[in-house]
């Protein structure tokens, strides 16, 4: 299938993402790089917190999310970033041993007025749990090369 | 962590800042964000940013580290005065997330927090949420970063 343009993101179309388990062991190990609070380091501390037993960090979470879409829908795209991100919600933990999904559903989509090249794409990401449980929302805008944009730069190169 | 009454709205600190490597910012995103101008010098030069720089999420990620490494040192403070330590939630999101500029090999960023809003959590009734605005300049004075978090602060016993 070739890459996706920004004309392709339809409202309403889903993608999902391949499963990945997320172990212990990395659970700690990036939380010990960067958010080593003792809920996300330790089982212990972990029971005595609001989480109950050892979760990820959300920031692991986003990451996590960030890595499932970039080898699915963003690899088969003309994917240009994100100026930022309008809300992410963590709903629930991120245990270890789970196996999660990433699920993107194309809210709507606006072409850029500054640069008529590219286009902005409004998601839903969520992180799915093996249950279909929802643990994490995001919710982001970004830029995709327009179909037209792409057939003129080839024009360019093969002319 | 103070306890949730004894937080103001307005209350500021710079907690901490940090120097991104090429080393570590080509680790971050071979591990969570594999595009070309994450990765390799020469595919940065021919991408929008001119340039290697760090993930946007590598650049928040750090925000949360020295979050927690200014809270750990403003404890071992509070400790040593003999004060009480409150006890620090989890967070329930963020948003108005924005990478303003970006980060390049050599920026140092110095992050800072700036609190919002306090209200008293509806559902639990031994903790505040607290509300800030974070953010992140490099070395120029640029903005790097900002967006508005909220946490679960524990209240005072008492004072429900």
């Amino acid at each position: 299938m070739p890459p996706r343009h920004w004309e392709d993101f339809i409202p309403g179309s889903v993608f999902e993402s391949e499963p990945r388990r997320v172990t212990r062991e990395e659970i700690v190990e990036f939380a010990a790089a960067y958010d080593p609070q003792p809920m996300h380091l330790d089982e212990e501390a972990a029971r005595a917190s609001m989480l109950g037993a050892l979760a990820a960090s959300g920031w692991h979470s986003c990451c996590l999310l960030m890595r499932l879409l970039s080898d699915g829908f963003i690899a088969q795209s003309h994917f240009m970033g994100a100026p930022g991100i309008e809300e992410v919600r963590w709903l629930k933990p991120l245990r270890p041993g789970e196996s999660i999904r990433a699920r993107a559903t194309v809210l709507e989509m606006r072409p850029s007025r500054s640069r008529p090249e590219l286009g902005f794409v409004k998601f839903l990401f969520e992180l799915v749990d093996s249950s279909g449980a929802c643990l994490m929302t995001l919710r982001v805008s970004p830029m995709f090369a327009r179909r037209a944009a792409a057939d003129a730069s080839r024009d360019e190169v093969s002319g | 962590m103070r306890f949730f009454e004894d937080i103001a709205v307005g209350d500021q600190a710079e907690i901490g800042r940090h120097t991104f490597t090429a080393e570590e910012i080509k680790a971050f995103a071979t591990r969570f964000d594999p595009q070309p101008f994450h990765l390799d010098e020469a595919a940065a030069a021919h991408s929008l940013f001119g340039r290697l720089c760090a993930s946007g999420w590598h650049t928040a990620c750090l925000w949360m580290r020295l979050a927690v490494e200014h809270r750990r040192r403003e404890d071992a403070e509070r400790r040593a005065r003999g004060e009480p330590v409150a006890a620090l939630g989890i967070s329930p999101g963020f948003r108005d997330l924005r990478w303003l500029n970006p980060v390049y090999v050599g920026d140092t960023v110095t992050y800072a927090t700036e609190v919002l809003e306090l209200r008293p959590s509806a559902s639990r009734p031994d903790w505040g949420i607290m509300t800030a605005r974070n953010t992140g300049t490099n070395q120029r004075g640029e903005p790097v970063l900002s967006f508005i978090s909220s946490v679960f602060v524990e209240r005072r016993k008492g004072q429900r």
